[in-house]
Protein backbone atom coordinates (compact mmCIF):
# COMPACT_ATOMS: atom_id res chain seq x y z
CA UNK A 1 0.00 0.00 0.00
CA UNK A 2 1.33 3.43 -0.92
CA UNK A 3 1.63 6.07 1.81
CA UNK A 4 -0.66 8.22 -0.32
CA UNK A 5 -3.42 5.59 0.19
CA UNK A 6 -2.69 5.41 3.94
CA UNK A 7 -3.19 9.17 4.08
CA UNK A 8 -6.53 8.92 2.23
CA UNK A 9 -7.90 5.94 4.19
CA UNK A 10 -7.06 7.58 7.53
CA UNK A 11 -8.02 11.05 6.36
CA UNK A 12 -4.61 11.96 7.73
CA UNK A 13 -2.58 15.14 7.68
CA UNK A 14 1.05 14.78 6.59
CA UNK A 15 3.34 16.68 8.95
CA UNK A 16 6.71 15.59 7.61
CA UNK A 17 7.93 13.87 4.42
CA UNK A 18 5.35 15.19 1.91
CA UNK A 19 7.68 14.23 -0.94
CA UNK A 20 7.81 10.54 0.02
CA UNK A 21 4.12 9.61 -0.25
CA UNK A 22 4.79 7.34 -3.24
CA UNK A 23 6.71 4.95 -0.95
CA UNK A 24 5.17 1.52 -0.30
CA UNK A 25 4.43 -0.02 3.11
CA UNK A 26 3.86 -3.77 3.36
CA UNK A 27 3.14 -4.30 7.06
CA UNK A 28 1.98 -2.25 10.03
CA UNK A 29 1.74 -2.38 13.78
CA UNK A 30 -0.25 -0.41 16.32
CA UNK A 31 1.32 0.02 19.75
CA UNK A 32 1.75 2.41 22.64
CA UNK A 33 4.54 0.33 24.10
CA UNK A 34 7.84 0.87 22.35
CA UNK A 35 9.09 -2.29 24.07
CA UNK A 36 6.49 -4.25 22.08
CA UNK A 37 7.58 -2.60 18.84
CA UNK A 38 11.20 -3.52 19.60
CA UNK A 39 10.19 -7.09 20.43
CA UNK A 40 8.30 -7.64 17.17
CA UNK A 41 10.00 -10.36 15.19
CA UNK A 42 9.41 -9.25 11.66
CA UNK A 43 9.96 -5.97 9.90
CA UNK A 44 7.20 -3.41 10.18
CA UNK A 45 7.05 -0.48 7.83
CA UNK A 46 4.21 1.56 9.37
CA UNK A 47 3.78 2.37 13.05
CA UNK A 48 0.50 3.66 14.48
CA UNK A 49 0.70 5.03 18.00
CA UNK A 50 -0.90 7.35 20.50
CA UNK A 51 2.43 8.18 22.13
CA UNK A 52 3.97 11.49 21.13
CA UNK A 53 7.45 11.61 22.59
CA UNK A 54 10.85 11.59 20.89
CA UNK A 55 11.40 7.95 21.85
CA UNK A 56 8.78 6.92 19.26
CA UNK A 57 10.92 8.36 16.46
CA UNK A 58 14.10 7.04 18.07
CA UNK A 59 12.62 3.53 18.22
CA UNK A 60 11.63 3.74 14.55
CA UNK A 61 15.08 5.05 13.66
CA UNK A 62 16.89 2.29 15.56
CA UNK A 63 14.72 -0.44 14.01
CA UNK A 64 15.45 1.05 10.62
CA UNK A 65 12.50 -0.54 8.83
CA UNK A 66 9.73 1.87 9.81
CA UNK A 67 9.16 4.39 7.00
CA UNK A 68 6.12 6.14 8.45
CA UNK A 69 4.64 6.92 11.87
CA UNK A 70 0.94 7.79 12.20
CA UNK A 71 -0.07 9.57 15.41
CA UNK A 72 -3.68 8.69 16.26
CA UNK A 73 -6.55 10.39 18.10
CA UNK A 74 -5.61 13.82 16.72
CA UNK A 75 -2.42 14.03 18.72
CA UNK A 76 0.05 16.50 17.29
CA UNK A 77 3.75 15.80 17.83
CA UNK A 78 6.05 18.67 18.83
CA UNK A 79 8.67 20.33 16.59
CA UNK A 80 11.50 18.28 18.14
CA UNK A 81 9.82 15.07 16.97
CA UNK A 82 9.29 16.40 13.45
CA UNK A 83 12.90 17.58 13.23
CA UNK A 84 14.19 14.18 14.33
CA UNK A 85 11.85 12.38 11.89
CA UNK A 86 12.97 14.62 9.04
CA UNK A 87 16.64 13.84 9.61
CA UNK A 88 15.85 10.12 9.90
CA UNK A 89 13.77 10.25 6.66
CA UNK A 90 10.62 9.05 8.41
CA UNK A 91 7.22 10.26 7.19
CA UNK A 92 4.94 11.61 9.93
CA UNK A 93 1.13 11.77 9.71
CA UNK A 94 -1.65 12.44 12.16
CA UNK A 95 -5.22 11.20 12.09
CA UNK A 96 -8.26 11.95 14.25
CA UNK A 97 -9.22 8.25 14.36
CA UNK A 98 -8.41 6.32 17.57
CA UNK A 99 -5.80 3.54 17.38
CA UNK A 100 -8.29 0.67 17.05
CA UNK A 101 -10.24 2.25 14.19
CA UNK A 102 -7.11 3.43 12.37
CA UNK A 103 -5.60 -0.07 12.48
CA UNK A 104 -8.95 -1.61 11.49
CA UNK A 105 -9.37 0.66 8.46
CA UNK A 106 -5.90 -0.16 7.14
CA UNK A 107 -6.37 -3.89 7.80
CA UNK A 108 -9.73 -3.86 6.02
CA UNK A 109 -8.05 -2.23 3.05
CA UNK A 110 -5.43 -4.97 2.77
CA UNK A 111 -2.53 -3.90 5.00
CA UNK A 112 -1.39 -6.84 7.13
CA UNK A 113 0.78 -7.25 10.21
CA UNK A 114 3.41 -9.49 8.57
CA UNK A 115 4.08 -13.19 8.94
CA UNK A 116 4.53 -13.35 12.70
CA UNK A 117 2.82 -11.62 15.58
CA UNK B 1 42.70 -7.58 13.50
CA UNK B 2 42.03 -4.49 15.59
CA UNK B 3 38.30 -3.77 15.89
CA UNK B 4 36.63 -0.48 15.05
CA UNK B 5 35.52 0.86 18.42
CA UNK B 6 33.02 3.45 19.58
CA UNK B 7 32.41 4.81 23.11
CA UNK B 8 29.56 6.90 24.47
CA UNK B 9 28.59 8.29 27.85
CA UNK B 10 24.93 7.65 28.72
CA UNK B 11 23.25 9.98 31.21
CA UNK B 12 20.67 8.76 33.70
CA UNK B 13 17.11 9.97 33.05
CA UNK B 14 18.06 12.03 30.01
CA UNK B 15 15.19 10.92 27.80
CA UNK B 16 15.68 13.55 25.10
CA UNK B 17 19.05 12.13 24.05
CA UNK B 18 18.35 8.52 25.07
CA UNK B 19 19.10 6.23 22.16
CA UNK B 20 21.55 8.59 20.44
CA UNK B 21 24.54 6.29 20.88
CA UNK B 22 22.61 3.29 19.51
CA UNK B 23 21.52 5.41 16.57
CA UNK B 24 25.13 6.45 15.82
CA UNK B 25 26.25 2.83 16.24
CA UNK B 26 23.58 1.73 13.73
CA UNK B 27 24.67 4.36 11.19
CA UNK B 28 28.27 3.14 11.51
CA UNK B 29 27.21 -0.50 10.94
CA UNK B 30 25.34 0.56 7.79
CA UNK B 31 28.36 2.56 6.61
CA UNK B 32 30.54 -0.55 7.07
CA UNK B 33 28.09 -2.56 4.91
CA UNK B 34 27.23 -5.02 7.69
CA UNK B 35 24.29 -7.29 6.61
CA UNK B 36 20.91 -5.69 7.36
CA UNK B 37 19.59 -8.46 9.64
CA UNK B 38 22.75 -8.17 11.78
CA UNK B 39 22.36 -4.38 11.86
CA UNK B 40 18.75 -4.76 13.03
CA UNK B 41 19.58 -7.23 15.81
CA UNK B 42 22.63 -5.27 17.00
CA UNK B 43 20.72 -1.98 16.99
CA UNK B 44 17.80 -3.40 19.00
CA UNK B 45 20.12 -5.00 21.58
CA UNK B 46 22.15 -1.79 21.90
CA UNK B 47 19.06 0.42 22.19
CA UNK B 48 17.45 -1.76 24.88
CA UNK B 49 20.73 -1.77 26.84
CA UNK B 50 21.10 2.00 26.47
CA UNK B 51 17.51 2.58 27.58
CA UNK B 52 18.15 0.39 30.62
CA UNK B 53 21.08 2.63 31.61
CA UNK B 54 18.89 5.75 31.14
CA UNK B 55 15.92 4.30 33.04
CA UNK B 56 17.49 2.28 35.84
CA UNK B 57 21.07 3.38 36.51
CA UNK B 58 23.02 6.34 37.90
CA UNK B 59 24.59 6.69 34.44
CA UNK B 60 27.04 4.66 32.42
CA UNK B 61 28.76 3.94 29.15
CA UNK B 62 28.09 2.10 25.92
CA UNK B 63 31.11 0.54 24.22
CA UNK B 64 31.03 -1.03 20.76
CA UNK B 65 33.62 -3.22 19.01
CA UNK B 66 33.08 -4.05 15.35
CA UNK B 67 35.22 -6.89 13.98
CA UNK B 68 35.16 -8.46 10.51
CA UNK B 69 33.19 -11.45 11.83
CA UNK B 70 31.47 -10.27 15.01
CA UNK B 71 30.12 -7.30 16.96
CA UNK B 72 30.63 -6.84 20.70
CA UNK B 73 28.32 -4.50 22.64
CA UNK B 74 29.19 -3.62 26.24
CA UNK B 75 26.76 -1.75 28.50
CA UNK B 76 28.44 -0.69 31.72
CA UNK B 77 26.81 1.45 34.42
CA UNK B 78 27.64 2.72 37.89
CA UNK B 79 24.79 1.16 39.85
CA UNK B 80 22.57 0.33 41.65
CA UNK B 81 22.74 -3.12 40.03
CA UNK B 82 20.03 -5.72 39.47
CA UNK B 83 18.73 -7.26 42.70
CA UNK B 84 17.15 -10.38 41.25
CA UNK B 85 18.67 -11.20 37.87
CA UNK B 86 16.56 -14.31 37.33
CA UNK B 87 13.36 -12.26 37.73
CA UNK B 88 14.72 -9.45 35.54
CA UNK B 89 15.30 -11.94 32.72
CA UNK B 90 11.62 -12.92 32.76
CA UNK B 91 9.40 -11.30 30.13
CA UNK B 92 7.00 -8.84 31.70
CA UNK B 93 8.86 -8.34 34.98
CA UNK B 94 9.54 -4.65 35.44
CA UNK B 95 10.83 -2.33 38.16
CA UNK B 96 10.45 0.78 36.00
CA UNK B 97 8.73 3.83 37.53
CA UNK B 98 5.32 5.00 36.27
CA UNK B 99 6.64 7.96 34.26
CA UNK B 100 8.92 5.63 32.28
CA UNK B 101 6.04 3.27 31.51
CA UNK B 102 4.01 6.27 30.31
CA UNK B 103 6.82 6.96 27.80
CA UNK B 104 6.30 3.50 26.30
CA UNK B 105 9.16 1.75 28.06
CA UNK B 106 9.59 -0.38 31.15
CA UNK B 107 7.36 -3.21 29.97
CA UNK B 108 9.77 -5.80 31.28
CA UNK B 109 10.98 -6.80 27.82
CA UNK B 110 14.43 -5.18 27.82
CA UNK B 111 16.77 -7.94 29.01
CA UNK B 112 14.82 -10.79 27.35
CA UNK B 113 14.75 -8.85 24.08
CA UNK B 114 18.49 -8.18 24.28
CA UNK B 115 19.14 -11.89 24.81
CA UNK B 116 16.89 -12.83 21.90
CA UNK B 117 18.77 -10.59 19.47
CA UNK B 118 22.36 -11.63 20.26
CA UNK B 119 24.31 -14.91 20.03
CA UNK B 120 25.80 -14.56 23.48
CA UNK B 121 24.90 -12.37 26.44
CA UNK B 122 26.81 -12.35 29.67
CA UNK B 123 25.89 -10.34 32.75
CA UNK B 124 29.42 -9.84 34.05
CA UNK B 125 28.37 -7.86 37.10
CA UNK B 126 25.06 -6.86 38.65
CA UNK B 127 25.80 -5.94 42.27
CA UNK B 128 25.25 -2.46 43.72
CA UNK B 129 28.53 -1.18 42.19
CA UNK B 130 26.91 -1.42 38.77
CA UNK B 131 25.69 -3.64 35.97
CA UNK B 132 27.95 -4.74 33.15
CA UNK B 133 26.53 -6.69 30.24
CA UNK B 134 28.60 -8.04 27.34
CA UNK B 135 26.75 -9.09 24.18
CA UNK B 136 28.20 -10.70 21.06
CA UNK B 137 26.69 -11.13 17.61
CA UNK B 138 28.58 -13.36 15.16
CA UNK B 139 28.29 -13.17 11.37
Amino acid sequence: MKLEEVKEILNAEVLCGHDRLSEEVNTACGADLMSDVLASKDEKSLLLTGLTNVQVVRTAEVLGDIVCIVFVRGKKPGPEILKMADSASIVIMKTDYPLFIACGLLYKNGLDCGSEF
Amino acid sequence: MKPYTMDFDVKARDFSSAGESSSKFRKTLLMLSIPSDIVRRASIAAYEAEMNIVIHSYGGKMHFEIYSDKIVIIADDTGPGIKDLELAMKEGYSTAPKEVIEMGFGAGMGLPNMKRNVDNMEVVNHDESGTKIVMTINF
